[in-house]
């Protein structure tokens, strides 16, 4: 499909032209992209979350609640944005930008399907990991210029919070990297080509995967580790003090980070679009072959992100020494041990 | 920074916080106002603000006669509603001299009962919502809104019943009450396990809660608390057992005491409460005596002049009663001995030294209903 | 190694308790048929309510528009917040003598408590409970209201007593 856009668009411009009107497509397309997954992961969340609690969820606004976020989005939309009074106005008003940028820049590398990809980069998984870790200067910048000591309570316990949680997701990472051999998207995908890494890299790799699951989870202030944005606390943390659009992008934010850390997860650990084969059984290999890649994709990057919902509504919060305990005390230590264990593993050629 | 709030403010040096939970608050036992000093994450004084829900009901009951005042008890806690107004009506008996027949005490005991435990399953909810975990809330509501649907049927009303009169019970109670309870009860021990998968066994709630929050046996008796937050601290103080009042006297129950007197322990002892809450509605729920609902008081209730004193064992803790009669229709002096006034002074020994995260915690623990400290 | 030791079983032991979380609440999500919601406005018709339910006091008339309050006021004093308020008038009964009956029974749902106060008190069961429940409007002084429908009267008794 991308040779038919590229070829049209060749023989309506000059090469260079071409080149810039496709670029200027495909962001578009990935703006597109973002805002219907954040509005079908905010329609599933809730769903999700009414169905575990044994009700039903929205069902007034759209045929069974699909127009709720819509809803939600119009009404943010014609809310005041107030500026409070002492606040930063500059850093006040650029914070929720900045955080929102990150995370759209992180869709660059991410490969939907074997010609879906905006740039192969050869780092592209550092390249994802360095550019979210940008988002933790937007979360200070809002608690910061806020002016509000609860608000920099929440963003101070937000910031430690993140910046712990990145060791134990590179950790995680750098396994499967190390045992793949590359660092580039396309690479990592290539070599999962007979099994994805969790069935190859057997205990190393299940243990990463459960180590970057515990970590991304907490990267995305999300509960159980949701302490810096919770009600039930003193503060609603650093975006206390926002409101109508400027909370519209944290929280846009917020379902987009999610999406990343699952796609992320999905490439490195089930195998990104590569349909799922098992060993010789030719016949159930070629059914599996003939779905489309991008479908086993999203397929994939949809599991992840019902285990994050799911992970949400059942557990109680931790309280920010237990989650900073569990980080330096757990998940750091077994990380770098597993990170270990796998290289000997992969060195003397002991997985599938 | 100073607050001026009252008379009393909270000095402050310049390197400490001063934050305000309360009254309006998200994780909202009532309109409760407590100023905190914190230095960094630790919290160095506590001072609860009342007054936010003072609505008069003992000066209120001043103007009005003995059977019109009970209503206003059912709104002081509202989640034993059924409770406060049995104290009143045994009070209100205990000065007449009235006889209650055997049926109305026994139905009455019965509801006591009912309201005890869909009072510790609100609890159970709430306690799961402040540490964060939203489902457990539900799984109590589906459980509470049974027994409320059978106060609905038999009483008319969910919370506020106003179904004890002195003398007895307003109505008889429903044909199908008898059925109802038993499928309840036999349905709540068949959900109980959930309770324990979603929040005992949880290691997540068990660091939060063990070893948070502890309150010693001399301190609990200094500070006059009672109910589960004495029990989970060694102190055998259930009105039930030292002054049976109804029908408690035929029925055998254990009375749940831990000695750790933690977080952890007041939560064990509450859920202990809930299966002997079972336990005695079981007893009473195939026995209850044919006979008269109600003993019509004739004329206009008027107590000799004296001082009457009833206690009671409320959800939370032991409620008391004291009316001062002069004789006349109307009551001189009603004065309420709340469980929740004395609980809220054990607030501050166990959280100074702790975390913000570990108040939240221990007023969960707590289970205060502000409306009874404030009346 | 004790320590070591611990420290695994630890993690194993708090891994399989969240594992059993989540399988309660992950059941639950695959059984739509728990749900106990229901979708208001839409489930008039099957909505239960139970007949003792306190929604409002009400007065029950025959279908030749009598009722059996004699004004009394017995409710009236009953009442513990001044919700009931009892218009008697006189009028000529046929032998001349005057009768005191009932004008109008003036009842206000905004402050009624639904204690029952009244209906325990009434001697001649005239008002009962009833089980109605939608009473929004937009004006508070459209709850208050007369029980007694216009162009009622006592419902005569067979005996001459009054009880």
């Amino acid at each position: 499909m991308t040779h038919w856009i590229g070829e049209k668009l060749n023989a309506l411009f000059s090469p260079e032209w071409a080149a810039y009107v496709g670029y200027i497509l495909a962001g578009l397309a990935i703006i597109i992209l973002v805002v219907v997954m954040a509005v079908v992961s905010i329609y599933l969340e809730r769903k999700i979350a009414a169905f575990m609690q044994m009700r039903l969820g929205p069902m007034r606004v759209g045929k069974w609640g699909t127009l709720q976020a819509f809803a939600d989005v119009f009404k943010l939309m014609l809310k005041e944005p107030l500026t409070p009074a002492q606040a930063d106005k500059q850093l006040f008003n650029i914070a929720p930008y900045l955080v929102l940028t990150v995370s759209f820049l992180a869709f660059a590398p991410i490969a939907f399907s074997p010609s879906l990809q905006l740039w192969d980069m050869n780092i592209g998984v550092l390249y994802i990991t360095s550019v979210s870790s940008m988002g933790v200067i937007g979360i200070l910048m809002a608690g910061w210029a806020s002016n509000n000591k609860y608000s920099l309570l929440g963003a101070m316990r937000s910031g430690a919070q993140i910046v712990s949680y990145e060791l134990s997701a590179g950790i995680a990472i750098l396994t499967i990297v190390m045992m793949s051999g590359s660092l580039s998207v396309s690479g990592i995908i290539k070599s999962q080509a007979d099994g994805w890494w969790i069935f190859k890299g057997h205990i190393p790799a299940l243990i990463a995967f459960v180590i970057f699951a515990i970590a991304s989870t907490a990267e995305l202030n999300r509960a159980p580790f949701d302490l810096a944005e919770a009600e039930q606390e003193l503060t609603a943390g650093f975006h206390t003090e926002y409101s109508g659009m400027q909370f519209a992008m944290f929280f846009l934010a917020e379902y987009t980070n999610m999406f990343i850390v699952s796609m992320l997860g999905t490439t490195l650990f089930l195998g990104g679009w590569m349909p799922l084969h098992i060993g010789n059984w030719d016949a159930f290999n070629q059914i599996m072959d003939k779905i489309p890649p991008f479908l086993w994709f999203f397929g994939k990057v949809f599991i992840s992100l019902f285990m994050i919902i799911w992970f949400r509504w059942t557990f109680p919060r931790l309280r920010i020494d237990q989650l900073l305990k569990l980080e330096w005390k757990y998940l750091l230590p077994i990380g770098m041990v597993n990170l270990v264990i796998g290289s000997i593993i992969t060195w003397l050629g002991w997985i599938f | 920074m100073e607050n001026i709030i009252g008379s009393q403010i909270i000095q402050s040096s310049d390197d400490e916080f001063i934050i305000n939970v309360g009254p309006q608050h998200p994780s909202t036992h009532g309109v409760l106002h407590l100023q905190l000093k914190l230095d960094g994450e630790k919290i160095v004084d506590l001072k609860p603000f009342l007054g936010y829900i003072h609505r008069g009901i003992e000066k209120m009951s001043e103007s009005l006669n003995y059977k019109q005042f009970i209503y206003l008890t059912s709104r002081m806690d509202y989640l034993s509603a059924h409770i406060n107004n049995q104290a009143c009506c045994l009070a209100i008996e205990k000065a007449i001299q009235a006889e209650v027949p055997e049926r109305a005490r026994v139905i009455r005991t019965l509801m006591a009962e009912l309201t005890r435990l869909a009072s510790h399953q609100l609890w159970w909810g709430s306690t799961g919502l402040d540490m964060g975990a939203v489902s457990p809330f539900f799984y109590a509501f589906r459980e509470r809104e049974m027994i409320l649907e059978i106060f609905e049927e038999t009483c008319g009303s969910r919370l506020t019943m106003n179904y004890c009169v002195p003398g007895g019970v307003m109505n008889d109670i429903h044909p199908d009450f008898v059925r109802k309870v038993k499928q309840i009860i036999k349905q709540f021990r068949d959900n109980l396990h959930e309770y324990d998968e979603l929040l005992t066994n949880n290691p997540i709630f068990q660091s939060r809660t063990i070893g948070v929050g502890y309150l010693s046996r001399e301190e609990a008796i200094s500070l006059a608390c009672t109910g589960p937050v004495a029990r989970a601290s060694g102190i055998s103080c259930d009105v039930r057992k030292k002054e049976p009042y109804d029908a408690y006297d035929r029925v055998t129950f254990d009375e749940i005491i831990t000695t750790e007197g933690d977080c952890f322990a007041r939560y064990k002892v509450r859920l202990e409460e809930m299966k002997q809450s079972m336990n005695i509605i079981e007893q009473l729920i195939d026995n209850i005596p044919a006979g008269e609902y109600r003993t019509k008081i004739k004329g206009i209730i008027k107590p000799p002049a004296g001082e009457y004193y009833q206690r009671v064992e409320t959800a939370r803790g032991e409620l008391g009663i004291y009316l001062v009669s002069d004789g006349t229709n109307k009551p001189y002096r009603i004065k309420f001995r709340t469980p929740n006034f004395s609980n809220l002074g054990a607030l501050k020994p166990m959280s100074l030294g702790g975390k913000i995260g570990d108040l939240v915690a221990i007023m969960a623990s707590l289970d205060l209903i502000i409306p009874d400290i404030d009346r | 190694m004790n320590a070591a030791k611990r420290y695994f079983t630890s993690i194993f032991k708090a891994i399989v308790a969240l594992l059993n979380g989540m399988k309660l609440t992950g059941s639950y999500l695959l059984r739509p048929s728990k749900i106990l919601t229901q979708q208001y406005p839409e489930n008039r018709d099957t909505l239960y309510i139970p007949e003792r339910f306190k929604g409002r006091v009400f007065m029950p008339h025959d279908e030749n528009n009598e009722h059996n309050c004699t004004a009394c006021t017995l409710c009236q004093l009953a009442c513990p917040n001044g919700s009931i308020r009892i218009i008697a008038k006189n009028i000529e009964m046929p032998d001349g003598t005057k009768k005191k009956v009932l004008d109008q029974w003036v009842y206000n749902l905004g402050s009624c408590t639904l204690c029952q106060l009244c209906v325990d008190a009434c001697p001649s069961d005239a008002i009962v409970m009833d089980n109605a429940f939608e009473f929004s409007v937009y004006d508070k002084s459209r709850l208050i209201y007369n029980l007694n429908k216009p162009g009622s009267r006592l419902k005569e008794k067979k005996t001459n007593s009054q009880v």
